[in-house]
C-alpha cells in the first residue's frame, strides 16, 4: 500500500505546480516528483502573427520577467532583419535588463525566499513572510521594498513602464534616455549597494552559522550552462554559452545561434514543463543547471569591482571547483545584484549612453532568428521562422525555469528523503521540500513561500491505484 | 478604518498582476500598518482562504480543471471577487488559444518543436486537464468587481484596497481605468 502526500498548489512558480511525496509502508520516502501544472501555448498561437508583435506578446510569458522576455525576442527579431542595432540601443536593452535583475533578484531574496532563512524554516507559517519580515524587522523591509522599486524605477524612467513595456523594437529600441532618468538612476546607486550588502551579509552569517546544510542540502552534481563574454567574465546581457561538465571543466563554448546543436528537451509524463539537457551526453547523463549559481559556477570572473570582490569569496566556497549545494543559489543571486547595479552606473556613464541614435531600419532579410539572454532564473531562448513578408510560422522557446526542472525535481527528491518522516509529519519538514524549490527562484517568483498552513492531504491507494483512504488537515 | 482581510490566486496569467501589486512599494506597508491582512496569497504563506475573507483577487483567466476548483472555491470563501487584470476580466492573452484545437497545441508544445526529442503529450493525473476553452473568471463564477489593464497600475490596486478598507465601493475612473 502506498501513501502519497501531496503539496498542491506550490505557489511559487510560474503558474500551478505540485508536488506529490510518495511514502513506503514505514512512513520512510521511496520517491518524490515536481509536477509543473500549467502549459500556456504560446508556441502555437504565436503562428500568424507579424514577427514585430513578437516582444509584446511573449513578454506576456511571465510578469515577473517580462523585460527578459521583451528582450530576448527582440533579439531574434533584429536577426530576422538582419541588423545590427546601434550601440546606444544595446546599451538602453542591457540598462533595463540590469534593473530586471535588480528588481527580481532582490525581491526574491528578501520577500519571498528570505523569510526561511531570516525568520527560520520552522517558523509560525503564519508570520513566515514579508508581512512578518516588515512586522519583525521594518527597517530591513523597507529596503528591500526600496531595492526592488529601484530596479522597476529604472524600467519604468527607461523603457516607459515597469511591467510589459513596447521599448524594445526590431533593430534597436524606441526612445533615448533622459538626462534626467540618468541622474535619478546614478544618484541612487550607492545606496542600493549599501542595502544588497546587507543580504550579502545575512547570506553570509547564514551560511556560516549553517554550513553542514548548505553543502548538504539539494547538493548534486550536474552540468552548468549560461552566457559568459569572450574573456569569460559573467554576462547576462550577450555573449556566447558556455557548458561545463559535473567535474568543472568546460566543455564547450558555442553562439547561441546553434543551441539546438547542443540542447534536446525530454518530456515526461508527470510534468508539462520539459527536461533540457546537453545533448552530446545524453539524458539524464546531460542535465545541467542555469541561473545564478550556474552562471558563478561557469564564469572565471565578474567584470566590475565590488562584485568581482565577492565572486572571488564564491570560489572559495569549494575551492574554485563547482559549488553544488543549492542554498547557495541565493547567495549567487545577490552578488549579481551588486554587478547588475555596477553595471547600471557603468552603462550611465558611457557618453554614447545618451545619443539618439537608438534604431536601425531594416525589412524582413532573414528565415529565422534566435535571441538568447541571461534572464534572472537563467538563459532563454527565443526561435523564430518567419515567411517573406514577416510572418511567424513557428515559434521554439525554452525558457529558463526549464533548464533547472530536472534540478528542481532532484532537489524536491533529495530533501524529501533527508527531511520527511511520514509517521510524524510536520509543517517545516515539507517547508524545506518546497525550500527546495525556492532556491531555483521558479517564475513566478512572487510567489512566495509556499507551504504554510498548507492544506496537506495524504492518499492511500492500493496496489491497484484505486483511493481507499485520504487524510486531509489544515 | 477597520482590518481587511485580502486573499489572492493567479490563474492563466503571467503574475505581472500579481507584480503590479508588489509595485505599490512602500504604499504596500502603509496598507499593512492600516489593517490590510494579507490572508492566502502567492506571497504569503498561507494556501487556502479563510472563510469570510473580505476580498478575493483573482489573476488570470481559468484554462484548466484546478482553476475551476479555485476559482469557486474563492468565490465561496470571499465576500467580495475582483478580476485584476485583462486575463481575468476578458480572458486575455491565454484566450488566444482557443482558436486552436486543443490537441494541436500540445502537440506542437510537446512533439514538433525543435528542441524536443522523442516527445509525447504528458498524461498523468497530477497536472491540469486544459478546459475546452479558456474563459474569463466570470464565465465561472460571479464576479463583483473588474480592475482591467495588461497589467491594472499600482496606483489602481492601491485605490482599490485604500476604498474597501475605508468602507467605501471603489469606483475606477479616469487614468485608474485602463483598457490594453
Amino acid at each position: 500500500m502506498e501513501k502519497k502526500i501531496t503539496i498542491s498548489p506550490v505557489t511559487r512558480i510560474e503558474g500551478h505546480a505540485r508536488v506529490t511525496i510518495h511514502l513506503n509502508d514505514e512512513g520512510k520516502v521511496e520517491n518524490a516528483f515536481f509536477h509543473v501544472d500549467q502549459f500556456r501555448g504560446f508556441e502555437k498561437f504565436s503562428e500568424g502573427r507579424y514577427f514585430a508583435e513578437m516582444p509584446v506578446i511573449t513578454e506576456r510569458i511571465c510578469g515577473i520577467c517580462p523585460i527578459s522576455h521583451h528582450l530576448a525576442s527582440a533579439k531574434a527579431t533584429d536577426e530576422i532583419i538582419g541588423v545590427e542595432i546601434p550601440r546606444t540601443a544595446k546599451l538602453l536593452r542591457e540598462l533595463i535588463h540590469m534593473g530586471q535583475i535588480i528588481q527580481s533578484h532582490s525581491m526574491h531574496f528578501f520577500e519571498l525566499a528570505g523569510p526561511d532563512l531570516i525568520l527560520g524554516w520552522d517558523a509560525d507559517p503564519k508570520i513566515r513572510n514579508v508581512v512578518g519580515l516588515i512586522q519583525q524587522n521594518p527597517d530591513l523591509a523597507l529596503k528591500a521594498v526600496k531595492l526592488r522599486k529601484f530596479g522597476q524605477r529604472i524600467i519604468e524612467l527607461v523603457a516607459g513602464r515597469r511591467i510589459h513595456p513596447t521599448f524594445a523594437v526590431p533593430g534597436g529600441v524606441n526612445s533615448s534616455l533622459s538626462p534626467s532618468a540618468r541622474d535619478e538612476i546614478l544618484s541612487g546607486i550607492d545606496e542600493m549597494i549599501g542595502y544588497i550588502k546587507e543580504g550579502i551579509k545575512l547570506a553570509e552569517d547564514f551560511i556560516e552559522k549553517n554550513k553542514e546544510l548548505c553543502d548538504k542540502f539539494a547538493s548534486f552534481p550536474t552540468g552548468y550552462m549560461g552566457l559568459v563574454k569572450e574573456d569569460g567574465s559573467l554576462e547576462l546581457y550577450d555573449g556566447k554559452i558556455r557548458f561545463m561538465d559535473k567535474d568543472g571543466n568546460i566543455v564547450k563554448e558555442f553562439k547561441p545561434q546553434y543551441y539546438l546543436r547542443y540542447i534536446g528537451e525530454k518530456v515526461e509524463d508527470w510534468s508539462y514543463l520539459k527536461f533540457p539537457y546537453y545533448k552530446p551526453l545524453g539524458y539524464p547523463n546531460g542535465v545541467y543547471r542555469v541561473g545564478p549559481l550556474a552562471r558563478l559556477n561557469i564564469a572565471d570572473k565578474i567584470s566590475t569591482p565590488l562584485a568581482n570582490e565577492e565572486f572571488k569569496k564564491f570560489k572559495s566556497i569549494n575551492n574554485g571547483k563547482p559549488v553544488e549545494g543549492s542554498i547557495y543559489y541565493h547567495y549567487a543571486r545577490l552578488i549579481e545584484t551588486i554587478y547588475a547595479l555596477e553595471r547600471a552606473r557603468e552603462i550611465l556613464e558611457d557618453p554614447e549612453v545618451m545619443s539618439p541614435n537608438v534604431l536601425e531600419v531594416g525589412e524582413v532579410t532573414n528565415e529565422e532568428g534566435v535571441g538568447v539572454v541571461e534572464a534572472p532564473r537563467g538563459t532563454l531562448i527565443h526561435h523564430y521562422w518567419v515567411d517573406e513578408k514577416g510572418t511567424i510560422e513557428k515559434v521554439n522557446l525554452i525558457v529558463s525555469t526549464g533548464h533547472n526542472n530536472w534540478a528542481m525535481s532532484k532537489a524536491v527528491e533529495m530533501v524529501a528523503k533527508a527531511f520527511v518522516d511520514g509517521k510524524n509529519l510536520k509543517e517545516g519538514m515539507l517547508n524545506r521540500v518546497e525550500g527546495a524549490i525556492r532556491c531555483y527562484d521558479p517564475c513566478l517568483s512572487c510567489s512566495t513561500h509556499a507551504i504554510g498552513k498548507m492544506p496537506l492531504v495524504v492518499e492511500l491507494y492500493d496496489k491497484d491505484g484505486n483511493i481507499i483512504d485520504v487524510i486531509k488537515r489544515d | 478604518m477597520g482590518k481587511i482581510k485580502v486573499a489572492s490566486v493567479w490563474c492563466e496569467g503571467c503574475s505581472g498582476c500579481h507584480m503590479s501589486f508588489l509595485d505599490m512599494d512602500e504604499r504596500l506597508v502603509e496598507l499593512i500598518n492600516k489593517g490590510l491582512e494579507i490572508n492566502a496569497t502567492p506571497i504569503t504563506d498561507l494556501k487556502i482562504p479563510d472563510e469570510g475573507t473580505d476580498i478575493g483577487i483573482i489573476e488570470g483567466a481559468v484554462a484548466t480543471d484546478h482553476h475551476e476548483e479555485e476559482v469557486k472555491m474563492m468565490r465561496e470563501r470571499c465576500k467580495i471577487i475582483v478580476a485584476l487584470g485583462d486575463c481575468a476580466v476578458f480572458g486575455g492573452i491565454p484566450t488566444m488559444r482557443n482558436y486552436i484545437p486543443r490537441e494541436e497545441l500540445l502537440e506542437r508544445g510537446y512533439i514538433t518543436t525543435e528542441s524536443t526529442v522523442d516527445g509525447k503529450i504528458p498524461t498523468s493525473p497530477e497536472i491540469g486537464k486544459h478546459l475546452p476553452k479558456t474563459k474569463a473568471v466570470n464565465e465561472v463564477i460571479k464576479v463583483d468587481l473588474y480592475v482591467p489593464g495588461c497589467p491594472p497600475s499600482a496606483d489602481a490596486i492601491y485605490y482599490v484596497l485604500k476604498e474597501v478598507l475605508e468602507g467605501r465601493i471603489p469606483k475606477l475612473e479616469g487614468e485608474l481605468l485602463k483598457y490594453e
